[in-house]
């Protein structure tokens, strides 16, 4: 055994098949071109080539492979929102995230836990009442929950929170999941390699060229890549692109902080999250609780982690799981956040021809990965926004038609 | 950034202030289009650079302007409002 490994360490060439392939340089011309190998740019690949059969696909990723928001994310699934039009949108995205293991013939680890949202204000309890008849009435499963069900189901849990912010209630949404969130980058990303996608990391977009108020070209580190078509799905560094082609957008990026404790014994099976108390938990395949709070309260183009994030979320975790005070935080890390406005992403056609944006993805952009990607993918075969992303065009700031999701979105807000 | 120096209150830690957002110039309401409007209303400059903000430090209740570095998280210097905005 040691010598056949000391063989394979000093082999030229592995055995072992590599996730997609790696192209020397780039062609002078795509038919479309995507930045960002994130979640989102990938599944916009992939369902480019396997629904709409648009292969001469290049995506440009500027670090490496699903190293950005994609990998930075606390991993909930869910679609429990407050407007109808992001009911359908995130509805459907769960409905394609249950078959994503199976298509992709890689294990996502998808695992429906359900999703309690506590309310500790009579405020939010209404709030909740209302996003439960909002999800029921498109078929979402949503209920909300009194503190006796909740006793019974959460019985590790402080239901007064220390005593400071005695638990009302909670909504309870079944379908809420985690996934492993590297493996939807990688299974979009070889699904798409396999359909011909060129997949280029390392390759930064510098400008783009437009001619007569349309798309021309992408400059790159790597040279320039004549084309007709862009879509810019970088959330978390969209100003920086839509600058490129002169585009003004309400998007400010903050950072989104999050954590890991280490491994513990599978106690905690639901997702559970207080907007309140600024706390959203689960717990992980591999026993790690996964947590995370609010945005960090200033914009900044940074993903440094801070002391008080840590000693805040800590606090908070505190008032609802006492006993954990002897548990260990194994790593913090932090994301930058496209945050619009409304809490509602921005996505579809822009009025520049040929630039498409699926952005604004602020703190609920991995549950949408699926959708995202098939709705942009079906939005550039036809050169219009699919049903299911109208109300998130970038039109609805000049027309003052805003989705507000701010309720739904995520916490402290 | 762990300090902010409040031009009336002086160096303080940064959990005092509030952040305010990008100093903007307000267009006059009658005389631009709707277009215009909702481009004040809604957009905002989102690159990184160094930017001239308002911040709040709360328990005295100042307005300021800092200009930051929205990149490195540095406050190059602080200055009380002089209606210059």
């Amino acid at each position: 055994m040691p010598y056949r490994l000391l063989k394979f360490a000093l082999a030229r060439r592995h055995p072992e098949p590599r996730m997609f392939r790696t192209h020397a340089r780039l062609k002078p011309s795509y038919d479309v071109v995507i930045i960002g190998g994130g979640g989102h740019g990938l599944a916009a690949a992939y369902y480019l080539a396997r629904d709409h059969g648009i292969t001469d696909v290049c995506v440009l990723e500027k670090g490496y492979l699903g190293g950005g928001n994609t990998a930075r994310n606390t991993t909930i699934v869910r679609s429990n929102y407050l407007t109808p039009e992001g009911v359908r949108f995130y509805d459907e995205s769960v409905r394609l995230w249950r078959d994503l293991s199976a298509e992709f013939d890689l294990n996502l680890f998808y695992s429906t836990r359900g999703h309690y949202t506590l309310a500790h204000t009579d405020a939010s309890l209404r709030t909740m009442r209302w996003r439960a008849e909002v999800n029921r009435h498109l078929g979402v499963e949503s209920r909300v929950v009194d503190v006796e069900e909740l006793r019974r189901a959460l019985p590790m849990m402080d239901l007064s929170a220390g005593g400071h912010a005695p638990v009302l209630g909670a909504l309870y949404h079944a379908p809420g999941a985690v996934a492993r969130h590297d493996a939807v980058a990688w299974g979009y990303g070889r699904g798409a390699d396999l359909r011909g996608v060129e997949i280029h990391q390392q390759t930064e977009v510098v400008g783009i060229e437009l001619e007569g108020g349309a798309v021309s070209a992408v400059l790159t580190t790597k040279g320039r890549i004549a084309t007709r078509t862009v879509l810019c799905a970088v959330a978390g560094s969209t100003p920086r692109i839509t600058r490129m082609v002169g585009l003004s957008t309400p998007i400010t990026i903050q950072p989104l902080q999050a954590m890991v404790s280490e491994p513990l014994k599978p106690w905690l099976d639901p997702i559970i999250v207080s907007g309140s108390l600024h706390v959203y938990v689960s717990q992980s395949a591999r026993g790690e609780l996964v947590m995370g709070a609010s945005l960090d309260p200033c914009e900044l183009h940074s993903t440094r982690s801070t002391f008080d994030f840590t000693e805040g979320l800590a606090s908070h975790m505190l008032d609802l799981f006492p006993f954990l005070s002897r548990v260990r935080v194994l790593r913090q890390w932090a994301g930058m956040a496209d945050m619009t406005p409304d809490f509602a992403p921005i996505m579809g056609t822009t009025p520049v021809t040929g630039f498409y944006l699926d952005a604004g993805w602020g703190t609920w952009g991995f549950k949408a990965t699926p959708v995202a990607g098939k709705t942009m993918a079906w939005t550039i075969a036809h050169g219009r926004d699919h049903e299911l992303i109208r109300a998130f065009n970038l039109s609805r700031f000049t027309d003052f038609r805003l989705t507000g999701e701010k309720g739904a979105a995520s916490v402290g807000h | 950034m762990k300090l902010l120096r409040c031009p009336v209150n002086g160096l303080r830690p940064i959990s005092e202030f509030v952040w305010g957002g990008e100093v903007r110039d307000m267009p006059d309401p009658d005389a631009v289009s709707d277009a215009e409007w909702a481009h004040y209303v809604f957009d905002r400059s989102g690159v990184p650079a160094v930017k001239r903000e308002w911040w709040y430090h709360v328990p005295s209740g100042v307005w300021f302007i800092a200009e930051r570095d929205t990149v490195a998280d540095r406050v190059l210097r602080t200055y009380p409002y002089g209606g210059d905005a």
